[in-house]
């Protein structure tokens, strides 16, 4: 295990998910994004259900935009989110 | 300049204050986004019903959100020569006719002014960490992106 990453969920995700934001300490078999989704999914029927479709989940790792195969490092901040409906 | 908040803002002080001291600000350009009382995807434009909306409220991601506003309105001045720019945006509860977001741009120029407040509005709706949930007569539902707000900021692509 290594130093935790911070969790934040926004929208339904947080709805569905149960809670805003939590600290995990990612197991190091976890080194992008895709790896931390599926990781997620495993936790519990919550994550599992809230992050079952892709296609409808955001991920920015500390306030950035990415892609499924960013890495994800130890104390990074990550935020899981639906499309953005703002304006 | 960006302001993310939960109060109003006075349309014509900030629209006052863009230009103002600046004469070679030849034109001011702005958007305003108002909450409606009813919703597309409750199917169509008919009011009453399925469609209504009571209120909506606005969630964000502190830090991240002004950290893309930024970004969107350094792009807007990279492509157009802007006197000065301003995006407001508002959070938290919201109700029909209440204002949600301000865009406005000052350049000497009409076309400048116009084509990078158009820019900014579309750019914002796609990048801008905002969501949107409303009250309805059939309780709260979050707010669906629309494929059409993508098409729209393509075409600055």
């Amino acid at each position: 295990m290594s130093a935790p990453v911070k969790l934040l969920y926004f929208a339904w995700l947080r709805a569905r998910i149960g809670h805003a934001e939590e600290e995990v300490a990612l197991p190091s078999d976890v080194r992008d994004v895709a790896g931390l989704l599926e990781w997620l999914r495993g936790r519990g029927p919550r994550y599992a259900e809230a992050l079952r479709d892709l296609s409808v989940i955001r991920v920015a790792v500390n306030q950035d935009y990415v892609g499924l195969a960013h890495p994800v490092r130890a104390s990074d901040e990550i935020a899981i989110f639906p499309p953005v409906t703002g304006g | 300049m960006i302001r993310v908040q939960r109060e109003d803002f006075d349309i014509g002080r900030e629209l006052d204050k863009l230009a103002a001291g600046d004469h070679t600000v030849g034109g001011v350009a702005s958007f305003i986004g108002l909450v409606r009382d009813f919703n597309l995807q409750g199917g169509g434009l008919q009011r009453g019903g399925a469609d209504r909306v009571s209120a909506m409220t606005l969630e964000h991601y502190p830090g991240m959100t002004e950290r893309k506003l930024a970004e969107i309105e350094a792009e807007a001045n990279r492509r157009w020569p802007l006197s000065a720019s301003l995006i407001i945006h508002r959070y938290g509860r919201l109700e029909p006719g209440d204002r949600i977001v301000l865009v406005a741009t000052a350049s000497p120029h009409r076309e400048a002014a116009l084509a990078a407040c158009h820019f900014l509005i579309d750019w914002l709706k796609t990048d801008a960490p905002f969501w949107k949930s409303e009250e309805t007569p059939e309780g709260e539902r979050w707010v669906e992106a629309r494929a059409a707000d993508d098409t729209a900021k393509s075409r600055w692509d």
